[in-house]
């Protein structure tokens, strides 16, 4: 038998492997290249960025939960123009696919962020970013509401030339479907999800919450079964292709997630875990692929008899 | 470039240091040799046992000695991760990357006090046994529980050092004024490390500011991910830009960092 076929075919994008990195949980891929080869991936997300520098949230910000973790970084980055400027030279863009995570507190923002991200030779595609629930504007409210979730997909569409748009949906919704058709109808090529779902940790001896912030954004293995639930429900309601994102930490995972019909997945808290995490999954993929007599995710995907 | 730097190693050792009545909550634990190629004292490691999903998160180490001996953590049992280690038995292998960060400076004929709270001393002794001329160097350790439960003997003879045990109040202001004596002496043309409790970091931080002393301190924040990613770990420096203290420190120069509690914004 011959080696499985492991490539993906996007709007406006091939990857290699189904394996991408999160935002957030990958720096901007430096951090990790010398725990493997960069353009063994399908592909990273940046750190997510916006037009101003921002510090983000006061200490601190992370806490360890039952298989999985809290954030309320919220946001801190050296702003657009220092990732354009210090970051993009010098990745290996050539060999795999770096997607620019996007955060802006308006729809005009957000086209301002597109139009100097999508110039970038080194960009391969844009990651809308409307489901961060550590900010105070902008962030998730847009994710929540159908009608602000189309205003910032097509602002972002409009101003991105062929470069390709994900809208990344937040879980923190009562229907996630209605947030997915109102991305697709304003000329989203894909969607990835799920960002982190809301919570909150507390010290009993100290009576205080874990987290500066109070809340923060729910991450890691817990957060798997609502992400394949989203994957399920936004493919049943539009025809874009879904990147799964939520709790993936092993191939069986990114299989999951593929015959739940996803195209792709994001590897996010497991890079913390072991920082070699994603760079090992194309190689046990294809591994486990093989033991399945799996020869193609194509074969694979969205098959689940349900 | 080295691209091996996540590694599976075995655990050679893993026992409680200086046991007595009530149980010691010490360890050390000690590693293969990982075959790094060089790390300075003060650097760290991420430590993660193969303990299912439940812990999401690596430990953090300060590297107490590595050689042909192994790779050898001191860690005290303070929390579910140190409590899961310390039942990890030797044999078992466990994932380490590292090492980590940038350590402490080593000026070869600067006259150098290194002082040391609690658990803080672990990574003096690899300090202590690297340094080119242990004879400059000058200790002062102040612990809790008993001598014996920490690495105190483990430093080579040239080394002067003293140990304040605090077991009654005013005990620690002893010790506190005894490291101000020494960072005072050391001020004109020496230097003044330091790795400890957030407190007494504050404490040396602030001897060093009135001293005019060259002082470095060791921090250890929560950490998720020890590779600059999560930013989980940040600490404001003297400009109030947070900062990754996993790479940019743990140690920093005492000057620039502002370790006094975040207000939130
Ligand atoms: C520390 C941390 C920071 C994150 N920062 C971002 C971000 O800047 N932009 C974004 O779209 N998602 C961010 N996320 C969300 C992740 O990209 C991902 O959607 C989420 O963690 C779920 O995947 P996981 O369970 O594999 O971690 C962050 C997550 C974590 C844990
Ligand atoms: S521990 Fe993740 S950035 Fe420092």
């Amino acid at each position: 038998m011959s080696a499985p076929d492991l490539s993906v075919r996007l709007p406006g994008l091939t990857l290699k492997n189904p394996v991408l990195t999160a935002s957030g949980t990958f720096g901007y891929g430096l951090e990790f290249s010398v725990y493997g080869d960069l353009a063994s991936l399908g592909g990273f997300v940046l750190k997510g960025m916006s037009l101003a520098p921002r510090e983000g949230n006061p200490m601190p910000r992370v806490a360890e939960t039952a298989c999985g973790m809290l954030n309320a970084v919220g946001l801190q980055n050296v702003g657009a123009e220092a990732v354009i400027r210090e970051k993009l030279p010098r990745l290996p863009w050539r060999e795999t696919a770096v997607v620019a995570n996007l955060y802006a507190t308006s729809a005009d923002e957000f086209g301002e962020l597109a139009v100097l991200l999508a110039a970038r030779p080194e960009i391969a595609a844009l990651e809308v970013n409307i489901s961060c629930p550590n900010v105070r504007h902008g962030g998730a409210a847009f994710g929540q509401d159908p009608e602000q979730a189309g205003l910032v997909t097509r602002a972002v569409k409009d101003r991105a030339g062929k470069t390709p748009v994900i809208v990344k949906l937040s879980p923190n919704v009562t229907d996630i479907a209605a947030i997915a058709r109102a991305a697709a109808d304003n000329g989203a090529d894909m969607l990835s999800c799920i960002n982190t779902l809301t919570g909150m940790a507390v010290d009993l001896e100290r009576r205080t919450p874990r987290l500066a912030n109070v809340f923060g954004g729910l991450s890691g293995p817990a957060i798997k079964p609502v992400a394949l639930r989203c994957v399920h429900q936004v493919r049943r309601a539009v025809d874009l292709p879904v990147i799964g994102v939520g709790g993936i930490a092993c191939a069986r995972d990114v299989l999951e997630f593929i015959l739940v019909g996803a195209h792709a997945v994001q590897i996010g808290t497991a890079n913390f875990t072991r920082p070699d995490t994603a760079f090992r999954l194309p190689g046990e993929i294809a591994a486990l692929m093989d033991k399945l007599g799996i020869q193609s995710l194509d074969e694979l995907r969205g098959t689940l008899k349900a | 470039m080295d691209r091996q730097r996540c590694r599976t190693l075995k655990v050679l050792e893993n026992r409680p240091v200086g046991q007595s009545e009530p149980a010691s909550r010490f360890f050390e634990l000690v590693l293969e040799w990982p075959g790094w190629s060089r790390w300075t004292p003060g650097q760290f490691v991420m430590v993660r046992p193969d303990w299912g999903a439940e812990l999401t998160w690596a430990r953090p180490f300060s590297i107490c000695r590595a050689d042909e001996r192994g790779l050898v953590v001191f860690y005290q049992v303070v929390g579910r991760g140190t409590e899961r280690l310390a039942r990890v038995a030797p044999g078992e292998e466990i994932a380490v990357w590292g090492p980590l960060g940038r350590g402490f400076a080593v000026e070869e004929d600067t006259p150098t006090l290194l002082l040391a709270g609690g658990i803080g001393v672990a990574p003096f002794v690899g300090y202590a046994l690297a340094h080119p001329a242990p004879e400059k160097l000058h200790l002062v350790f102040g612990h809790r529980e008993p001598l014996a439960r920490y690495p105190f003997a483990a430093f080579p003879a040239p080394v002067a050092k003293e140990n304040w045990h605090e077991q009654n109040p005013g005990d620690l202001q002893s010790f506190l004024a005894r490291v101000r004596e020494q960072v005072a002496a050391h001020a004109a043309s020496g230097l003044v490390l330091a790795c400890g409790p957030l407190p007494f970091l504050r404490a040396v931080q602030a001897m060093a500011r009135d001293t005019g002393a060259r002082a470095q301190i060791s921090l250890e924040n929560r950490m998720a991910c020890g590779v600059g990613a999560c930013l989980g770990c940040v600490t404001p420096d003297a400009d109030g830009h947070r900062v990754q203290v996993c790479t940019h420190g743990p140690v920093f120069w005492s000057d620039a960092v502002n370790l006094d509690p975040e207000k939130p914004s």
